[in-house]
């Protein structure tokens, strides 16, 4: 049970970690209280701080970017310059004529993210309901059980997947990738998402009870629009997990150019003579693109997916 | 009494999916992987018991405990240094400073993206002759000539675990500046007006509540990296000559590359062993410190 408040309270901070930005700002305007007062070194000292640590978590990106407008001849001679030379935005252009399905590759890691999103959205959904509005023989341990599964990574179980994906026929195809996939996101969805309906009160199910609903209808028709909110997290964290985690399955159960996703495609860039690094990278920028519009305008879903749910790296 | 048994009904209606699920692409492979590391499967298609043969091969020689000392170190090294970085960060992102919220939204990039993209962009990173980071060294004159991060054992050893760092921080990151915002802020007012300066409210209020948090993540992050595949892979395939290789890359190698079937999956149960141990050891120490915190 502790578990249980212990996700509470973070699922609580998480609302926090949203609303303290303005919270903040408003407390500025009418003065600070001094516990919050700064002196002018320490100000100096949290920002370059805050410059250190973002560099070493933004420094791949920057370095990215700047290769990405580097001319080829560039990035092969020394001695190394940080800042690209008459640099240009041609990558972004001679990469589809040099690989010619990198859009099909950005399209398959669209396409089994959200078809791994909407499996476990629609299988999470009940399982969720059940152990949070229902007491019934070794839920508890059912939950553990789940829970569990986070404990073994893909890799792990990957030789009988592979004999399973073989014996049930799904060898090099889209399926052969989605759905071991999802399997590892569903753990961590159903308990995000038990948490959430956890919060909504009981007595909504008593009175639809009352009122003559039947279960089903109680959990589609009352509980399910209540926690919508619940759900969109639950599905925005299962794509990005589903996003970011294509490789593995990809690499082992699939061998056909048509159905990789994007980080198996962009092996097709060191198939060349010389591996067109800054084709690679602007490749690359294209499909963090989607991503990063989730991060800059979903933020809060994020922080509260992040610290409400178990985690998977 | 009939309500109740239709509800438990109902409750297990809803799970069924779930259930199956599970049992059929996790459960199962499970089971097959521990049944597997008793036979000699391979490509052929006749599969022979062969009893613990597998297990003592494992250890027949020092190599495969070789393999687990370097995975522990690799995976404690990886994990101290996310938890240290994460608390540094998350305590300048709690900070009441402007940007704040723009801080925090720049932390997340790596967590985000594709795990391979980051991978490649490091990869680049790390090479020694037009790398940025041997390149940098060079123009600022603290190496003479190219180095190859990747190269030798040693910086390949240290690399991979900076790239996993960088992956892991994020989420380690966010994960405490949550927790630190949910201490109540009336015992920090408290503190503040008994004269408690910053750093001693950090240490005796913020650090001890947001233990039982450290410790989750510490557990969460443990398993992730003992698992970790993609960074070490991509980057190095285990080389040079095996100075990066993990329990997870051994088995790959084995079991997939080579195709001896068995073998990887004696790997493989190892892997689980290990893991478990992480768990056991994890809710001994959570029940510890609720003792704890009821005396």
């Amino acid at each position: 049970m502790s578990d249980l408040s212990r996700a509470n309270a973070a699922a609580g901070a998480a609302e926090i970690v949203v609303k303290s930005g303005k919270a903040r700002r408003a407390r500025a305007a009418t003065g600070r209280p001094m516990i919050d007062r700064y002196r002018w070194w320490e100000v100096a000292a949290l920002y370059a701080g805050i410059a250190v640590f973002l560099s070493f978590v933004l420094a791949p990106f920057i370095e990215g970017f700047l290769v990405s407008l580097k001319p080829l001849a560039q990035l092969f001679s020394t001695p190394y310059s940080f800042i690209p030379k008459n640099g240009s935005f041609d990558s972004y252009f001679n990469m589809w004529t040099s690989v010619p399905n990198l859009g099909r590759y950005i399209f398959n890691s669209l396409l089994i993210s959200t078809v791994e999103t909407a499996i476990v959205v629609i299988i999470a959904i009940p399982a969720a309901y059940a152990f949070a509005r229902f007491k019934f023989p070794a839920s508890g341990l059912l939950l553990a059980a789940f829970l569990a599964v986070n404990m073994f990574s893909g890799a792990v179980l990957l030789i009988p997947l592979f004999r399973l994906m073989r014996t049930i026929g799904l060898l090099n195809t889209y399926w052969a990738q989605i759905v071991p996939g999802a399997a590892f996101l569903i753990p961590s969805s159903i308990w995000l998402l038990r948490t959430y309906l956890l919060r909504i009160p009981r007595e909504l199910d008593e009175a639809a009870w009352v009122d003559g609903a039947s279960r089903l209808y109680t959990m589609r028709r009352v509980i399910l629009p209540l926690a919508m909110p619940g759900v969109v997290v639950v599905s925005i964290m299962t794509f990005i997990g589903a996003y970011a985690q294509q490789f593995i399955f990809a690499l082992t159960f699939n061998s056909k150019t048509e159905y990789m996703p994007l980080p198996i495609g962009l092996f097709a860039f060191f198939g060349k003579q010389e591996v067109q690094w800054n084709e690679l990278m602007a490749a690359s920028f294209v499909g963090i693109l989607p991503v990063m519009i989730i991060i800059v305008f979903l933020q809060r879903y994020l922080v509260a997916g992040l610290t409400a749910g178990a985690i998977k790296q | 009494m009939t309500a109740n048994r239709n509800a438990v009904l109902f409750a297990l209606v809803l799970l069924a999916p779930a259930v199956a699920y599970i049992l059929f692409i996790v459960a199962y492979p499970l089971a097959d992987t521990i049944r597997l590391s008793f036979t000699n499967a391979a490509l052929r298609p006749n599969i022979d018991w062969v009893g613990w043969a597998n297990y003592q091969k494992i250890f027949a020689n020092n190599k495969f405990t070789e393999i687990i000392i370097r995975t522990i170190v690799w995976t404690i090294c990886s994990v101290s240094l996310k938890m240290i970085i994460g608390t540094f960060g998350a305590v300048l992102l709690n900070a009441a400073i402007p940007g704040q919220t723009l801080f925090r939204i720049l932390t997340m990039p790596p967590w985000v993206v594709p795990m391979a993209i980051g991978i490649y962009m490091w990869g680049w990173m790390y090479n020694g002759q037009f790398g940025m980071i041997s390149g940098l060294l060079q123009n600022f004159g603290i190496t003479n000539g190219p180095f190859s991060f990747l190269g030798y054992p040693t910086p390949a050893f240290w690399s991979t675990i900076v790239t996993d760092v960088w992956i892991g921080v994020p989420i380690v990151t966010i994960y405490f500046l949550a927790s630190i915002q949910s201490v109540p802020k009336d015992l920090y007012e408290a503190a503040w007006a008994d004269g408690a300066g910053r750093f001693y409210r950090f240490r005796r209020i913020t650090l001890p509540l947001i233990l039982p948090a450290m410790l989750t993540m510490s557990l969460l992050s443990l398993i992730a990296t003992f698992n970790s595949f993609d960074i070490i892979w991509i980057l190095t395939q285990g080389g040079p000559s095996g100075t990066t290789t993990t329990m997870i890359i051994d088995t790959f190698q084995t079991g997939i590359r080579s195709s001896k079937y068995g073998e990887g999956a004696a790997r493989a149960v190892m892997i689980c062993i290990f893991v478990s141990i992480f768990c056991l050891v994890y809710f001994r120490a959570v029940r510890r410190l609720s003792e704890g915190e009821i005396k």
